[in-house]
């Protein structure tokens, strides 16, 4: 089957320097998420660190504390969650599981990647040098123009921004074109896994909010620079236009994040329950409803800016309408493993973690949709408790799923079974003690993005910061065994995990790992 | 039997937690190992309370509900438990149920949602009126019924703080904010700067300063007490460092308070009397 040919790989700089090919293209940006992940979770460290006692510890001031958080977010939304779940994964299962040989375009696949790299360094740079950025991922106005941030820092995180988008535009471009034309014959768009359909709804959410996030940090640098006023109340601009600009991007931005995990949570439940997924059409709808109704919800996040009450009233109306759609998909992974005969590996752990824990930070997300019942809980730790268990649990447990999953088709190595299971519980406790007590703080009224809290929030914060170790010492400990499993780990056959007939995808008829150039012969779909 | 019992330990820890936190003993300010809201001492803030005790059955109920169904696959549908797996991927009835029941649900929750909403919203009698202004890094504020009484006010920093007069370190300001108790108040928020955030967890308020924009809302103080509040939308530098401390009083002790601060801080107002400021500047 592999013959010379179909194996033949370039030199060592053409092929990880020069890559066109999808597989290594995936493997390139599973690397930078992963080198990303130890910068912003060294972040999340030095926070809990600071926050365990009352007082500034660690931090010099309140600046270099908001560079730390801007630094923390924006890290981990675009340099380690979308370059993992869609980068990554994507880049390495979308063509197989539609039966294609590689993305439609594979040089803009390359440039897709490497745009990411000069963007991550813009953003290091930009907290290095003056005082750094410390505006908050969300970059508001005017804290973000030059009354906030005279120095070039700011500039230099607007061009990260820039470039970052940039790189997902041409890549979600790449996605669509590829799923819409690339299907192998037989592969129509309702056979094609899920984990397809969830990357081409997030490359559309992707191609339709990041220009607008472009528009406005572009609006915002000539502000910046060029005198203009967009955003400045003095010559007629508005602060709030920037923050309506932002959320339109940022809401469909967020499930841009969770739809991948969603799409790996389906591959993986119904793997291990040997069924296939329960109401498969539905789910792929459930999922567009959620990409749309996304578009429409962005001002939730501005419930105290002064909005007009009926606006505030209809966006409650739209924001409560998601849970429907999330809630089919919920119920919809439980019925697939309903009547199954379950194999609790790893990846499934990580999933049965993920449909708890993600339903714990959606009905938080139903209470704070509430417009009247938000104003208390708006920008306190509720909000972070509730982001970080969809968002932190949610999808890093999407892609340790994925991770576990694949690791041995990708790797052609499968992990020690009992150090994936020691990760999973290790991760599983040390995350909840980390953002449960959180929702008490929130209710109790403790800001988000401060340094220092009033004494009464000690106890919480110090739970706080113990589970955030204990879920530091559990990356370790996975880091540990991907080396591990990457350099010493059992060779695997192609089919691993003895994936039934009724849950095939394309990825299990292929060795492990699969061959440099896959399909020579074009697969054919029944 | 040990299956179900461990069902009933979870719905009943769940809900346990719901009870704790709805019914925790509410003071004013933030204490240790606090669960739920601090004390509501408004109307909203009343209405706030009761829609987040209905909201935190439903969600602990949903929450519980998922976890027994985990729980019932883990132990009924285990590879040993049940070697052959099913087949079927459709199921019309119930399919059309979890799409219906967690409809009716959010039209239970809207049903009190948007009357607090727009109960929330602003007063339509407002008997006197409250203006704030956001600064880097501190309040200023201005009583505009008061021949314009206006001062600033700022934190007490670390190593002034008197806890013997009560003081709370990062929530006590040097000069206090006096309301009257059982008064319609109006709150307008600015911001001169940068963005900030009114916020008052007591009072059920937070409203955001926005520099251009005048923002608008109201309390309505129950009980007489020392309340705090902190800015809460990232400023800069010292956002943690800019509380809010509201005193409420009774109307007769307001009026009081009001000709004694008019006195101090008669150099910030706007009065239409010359005071001492013609002189100073030397104006004619």
């Amino acid at each position: 089957m592999s013959d010379h040919h179909e194996d033949h790989k370039p030199g060592f700089f053409t092929r990880w320097f020069c890559s066109t090919n999808h597989k290594d293209i995936g493997t390139l940006y599973l690397i930078f998420a992963i080198v990303a992940a130890l910068v912003g979770g060294g972040f999340s460290m030095l926070m809990r660190m600071e926050l365990q006692e009352p007082g500034l510890q660690y931090v010099a001031d309140g600046q270099m504390w908001n560079v730390w958080i801007t630094a923390h977010g924006l890290i981990m939304v675009f340099f380690v969650v979308m370059p993992a779940l869609i980068g990554g994964f994507g880049n390495w299962f979308v063509p197989i599981m539609i039966g294609a040989p590689d993305m439609a375009f594979p040089r803009m696949n390359n440039i897709s990647f490497w745009l990411l790299v000069p963007s991550l360094l813009l953003l290091a740079a930009s907290a290095m040098i003056g005082p750094g950025a410390g505006t908050g991922w969300t970059v508001y106005p005017p804290l973000s123009s030059k009354l906030g941030h005279p120095g070039m820092s700011v500039d230099m995180a607007i061009f990260a921004l820039h470039l970052a988008g940039a790189s997902s535009i041409l890549g979600a471009a790449n996605f669509i074109t590829t799923i819409f034309n690339m299907r192998a014959p037989g592969m129509t768009l309702h056979k094609m896994p899920l984990y397809v359909w969830s990357i081409l709804v997030t490359a559309f959410l992707l191609v339709l909010s990041l220009p607008v996030l472009g528009g406005a940090i572009t609006m915002l640098l000539t502000d910046r620079n060029f005198g203009t006023a967009f955003f400045a109340p003095e010559g007629g601009g508005d602060p709030l236009l920037f923050q309506h600009l932002f959320w339109f991007f940022g809401h469909p931005e967020v499930y841009i994040i969770i739809l991948p995990a969603f799409g790996i949570i389906s591959q993986v439940v119904s793997t291990f329950s040997k069924k296939p997924v329960f109401g498969y059409l539905p789910m792929a709808y459930a999922m567009i409803a959620i990409g749309f109704v996304g578009f429409i919800v962005w001002a939730h996040h501005m419930y105290t800016v002064g909005m007009p009450v009926d606006a505030r009233a209809y966006f409650t109306a739209a924001t409560m309408i998601i849970a429907v759609p999330t809630g089919i998909k919920i119920f919809s992974w439980i019925a697939t493993m309903w009547g199954g005969s379950i194999e609790f590996k790893t990846p499934m752990l990580f999933v049965m973690g993920f449909i708890f824990l993600f339903t714990v930070g959606g009905v938080t997300g139903v209470v704070l949709a509430n417009a009247g019942m938000d104003t208390p809980l708006h920008d306190t730790y509720y909000v972070v408790a509730h982001f970080h268990y969809v968002l932190s649990i949610g999808a890093v447990f999407g892609i340790y799923a994925g991770w576990y999953y694949w690791i041995g088709k990708m790797s052609g190595r499968q992990y020690p079974e009992w150090s994936g299971k020691i990760h999973f519980w290790l991760s599983f406790i040390g995350i909840n003690m980390v953002f449960f007590p959180q929702h008490f703080l929130g209710l109790a009224g403790m800001p988000r993005r401060y340094p220092d809290y009033p004494d009464a929030f000690e106890g919480w914060n110090q739970i706080s910061s113990y589970g955030a170790y204990l879920t530091g010492a559990a990356t370790v400990w996975f880091l540990f065994f991907a080396v591990w499993t990457l350099t010493r780990g059992r060779k695997v056959e192609s089919n691993y995990w003895n994936v039934q007939p009724q849950c095939m995808t394309l990825e299990w008829t292929l060795s492990s790992p699969p061959p440099f150039h896959q399909f020579e012969i074009q697969p054919k779909v029944k | 039997m040990k299956k179900q019992s461990l069902w009933l330990l979870a719905v009943a820890l769940l809900l346990g937690l719901a009870v704790l936190i709805s019914g925790t003993a509410m003071a004013a300010g933030p204490v240790d190992w606090q669960l739920g809201f601090q004390e509501a001492v408004t109307p909203v803030a009343e209405r706030i309370d009761s829609f987040h005790n209905m909201l935190l059955y439903i969600i602990s109920f949903v929450s519980a509900f998922v976890f027994i169904l985990l729980i019932i696959v883990i132990f009924r549908f285990n590879a040993k438990a049940n070697p052959k797996p099913a087949s079927f991927t459709h199921n019309t009835p119930i399919e059309i149920l979890w799409t219906v029941i967690p409809i009716l649900i959010l039209i239970l929750i809207s049903l009190k949602s948007f009357p607090l909403l727009y109960y929330s919203d602003r007063t339509a009698d407002p008997e006197m009126t409250l203006k704030v202004t956001g600064y880097q890094w501190y309040w200023g504020y201005e009583y505009p019924d008061q021949d314009g009484l206006a001062f600033e006010s700022r934190m007490i920093a670390d190593d002034e703080i008197d806890k013997s007069k009560g003081q709370k370190r990062l929530l006590s300001t040097d000069n206090i904010v006096v309301l009257p108790v059982d008064t319609n108040i109006q709150v307008l928020i600015t911001a001169a700067d940068v963005l900030h955030a009114f916020a008052m967890p007591s009072f059920g308020i937070k409203t955001d300063a926005v520099p251009g924009r005048m923002n608008e809302t109201w309390v309505r103080i129950t009980k007489p007490g020392v309340y705090y509040g902190q800015c809460s939308e990232l400023c800069g530098k010292d956002h943690a460092y800019m509380p809010i401390e509201i005193h409420a009083v009774s109307k007769k002790e307001f009026n009081a308070w009001i000709k004694k601060a008019k006195k101090e801080f008669a150099l910030n107002s706007y009065s239409d009397e010359p005071y001492e400021l013609a002189q100073i500047e030397g104006v004619e």
